[in-house]
């Protein structure tokens, strides 16, 4: 089963490997986490659920999970537009969903702030009608619905693509409804991809710090995010409350980290388990025909 | 004729989807595109020149390649040894060596900074060594480009190792039995067939490497005339309310969005013919 392998470059290709991620990931991950244990753990929860710190975690948290919930709403009509309709430009639409991955995070910010203030070309419509989004919380959900936009778009698209015709038709020919389709067939099989989309949305928007702070007005304990919360205490030379805020922020990182591999697992069984599920689903079709 | 109906949606639901999918993209897309431009013109193509012509900004613009031009042959050769070891040979611990790969992905940019300020700055583990030897490195070009190596580290490798997966160890094995060195069968064998991807991975890493905002900002100490790149520029100007002067070196920054995007559409192109051309020419199936 196993043949030898007669391929050079193991060693030099893993050691190469190994070596680049040491300086650039572990070393500093490993010497940010020493730095934090030289505070207590009394001192550790203190400074991790401070006032301050706490009301950053929910404006973080919280613009996050709704700018992740916005794109798993408009992402999953964007991707099931671009796969499936076709109208006047489509080709030129799909390239610039991935805008946000490539406009630097500045660019953004300063771009949404000015949209949005109150003489913007969007602001000075939402403003009489007592909206106002620049340099509040607000400002920080459409900075982040805007940088994570492509993810549940992209993460979509290919497994629209897979879905195979055979189980829509079967299902329509045994007499169920174009949404009783799409909620029992088309909806179960691409949902592990659109939360994998939502999840590496929201792993993206809350380590999001570039185009948050030109809109947000970054008052503390009201629009200040965990980010910026960090680079304050690292200006006013507060080192140790810099490195625990920034542990939790790791944390939080590997959890989404981990979540995003176990949800990529279950994507790919649930596709390889829907070649095997729609076998005797042709049946049927053939025999309506 | 049932299942044509059967697998769309009715007409009037498409359009309804079709104008909120267009209409969420003119928002959130379309019109910040334009307003980069629109307002870097606001004041006439005199001011606009002249805000890019002036010194500082020119001289962002050169520490921005600059710190590319350093950081990216690092990651390529990193995404091409990692794309070859995890590809082409079976070890323990492959899956956690790509999780560690994906890792500054999922870390904020801010944290990434930080490391780099906890390992070589004047608090940190190296800083008195460093200070010592007049080294500097944090607030200084090195940690800069740290900071950048930091961040694309993913870039490259990602985009390498399904397709090396996918093609297998074959073409490679044949060409060392035929007695090619390493060296020739990397060169004749390995980079033509991922070449698309290679240069696909290389147009990201370089997007992100010219555009990153937080992680260089922690570790610029954003000392003016010598540690600003252009985004950071972007945001001197801006909080000193020099508009045409941010939204200017802004539309560069923009109109490198636009290139690396046509360049990537341009890659995905040629990826899908030449896959096309592959399953068309050798195998009919497609494996998966």
């Amino acid at each position: 089963m196993r043949k030898a392998n007669v391929l050079p470059g193991l060693r030099l290709g893993l050691g190469y490997t190994l070596t680049y991620l040491s300086i650039l990931v572990l070393i500093p991950i490993a010497a940010l986490i020493l730095k934090s244990a030289s505070v207590s753990p009394e001192q550790f929860w203190q400074i991790a659920t401070g006032t301050r710190a706490m009301a950053s975690y929910r404006v973080t948290f919280g613009a996050s999970l709704i700018a992740a919930s916005i794109n798993a709403v408009f992402g999953l009509i964007v991707a099931w537009v671009l796969v499936r309709y076709t109208f006047p430009g489509k080709r030129l639409i799909d390239a610039l969903v991935d805008l946000p991955f490539a406009l630097p995070t500045a660019v953004a910010g300063i771009t949404l702030a000015t949209l949005y203030s109150g003489n913007g070309w969007i602001g000075q419509f939402l403003e009489p009608l007592g909206l106002k989004v620049a340099f509040t919380p607000l400002g920080i959900v459409v900075a982040l619905t805007f940088i994570t936009l492509p993810f549940v778009v992209r993460t979509l698209q290919p497994v629209i693509e897979d879905i195979e015709p055979e189980a829509e038709d079967a299902a329509a020919s045994l007499g169920a409804s174009r949404w009783q389709t799409w909620m029992r067939v088309i909806f179960p099989t691409i949902f592990p991809a659109l939360l994998t989309g939502f999840t590496l949305g929201l792993s993206r928007a809350i380590g999001e710090f570039g185009s948050v702070i030109f809109i947000a007005g970054n008052m503390p304990l009201i629009s200040e995010i965990t980010p910026l919360l960090i680079i304050s205490k690292l200006e006013q030379y507060d080192l140790p409350g810099a490195t625990v805020l920034a542990v939790v922020m790791l944390i939080v990182s590997f959890v989404l980290l981990l979540t995003i591999n176990i949800l990529q697992w279950w994507t790919a069984q649930r596709q390889s388990g829907d070649g095997g599920a729609s076998e005797p689903m042709p049946a049927p079709v053939v025999q309506a025909a | 004729m049932i299942e044509g109906r059967a697998r769309s949606e009715p007409r009037a639901v498409r359009i309804a989807l079709t104008s909120i999918a267009l209409a969420f993209l003119f928002f959130f897309l379309i019109l910040p595109l334009a307003a980069v431009f629109v307002e870097a013109l606001r004041a006439g193509i005199a001011a606009y020149a002249g805000a890019l012509t002036e010194p500082e900004t020119l001289h962002a613009i050169g520490l921005t390649l600059l710190i590319a031009a350093i950081a990216l042959p690092f990651n390529i050769l990193f995404g091409v040894a990692a794309a070859w070891a995890i590809a082409k040979f079976e070890f323990r611990g492959k899956s956690l060596l790509i999780t560690l790969i994906d890792l500054p992905f999922a870390v904020s940019p801010v944290v990434a900074g930080l490391l780099f300020i906890l390992l070589f700055g004047a608090q940190g583990y190296f800083g008195h060594w460093l200070q010592a030897h007049d080294v500097k490195i944090v607030f200084a070009i090195p940690g800069m480009v740290l900071a950048t190596l930091f961040v694309t580290v993913p870039f490259v490798a990602r985009e390498l190792i399904p397709l090396m997966q996918e093609q297998g160890r074959d073409e490679e094995e044949a060409a060392i039995s035929l007695g090619a060195s390493g060296w020739q069968m990397f060169m004749r064998v390995t980079v033509p067939n991922i070449k698309w991807s290679l240069l696909y991975g290389v147009i990201l890493a370089n997007a992100r490497a010219m555009g990153e905002f937080g992680a260089v900002s922690v570790v610029s100490g954003h000392i003016r005339g010598e540690t600003n790149t252009l985004p950071l520029h972007v945001e001197i100007f801006y909080n000193e309310y020099n508009m045409v002067g941010a939204f200017a070196a802004a539309s560069v920054l923009a109109l490198l969005a636009l290139v690396t995007l046509a360049a990537k559409s341009v890659v995905e192109w040629r990826m899908r013919v030449e896959t096309e051309m592959l399953s068309a020419g050798l195998s009919p199936e497609k494996g998966s």
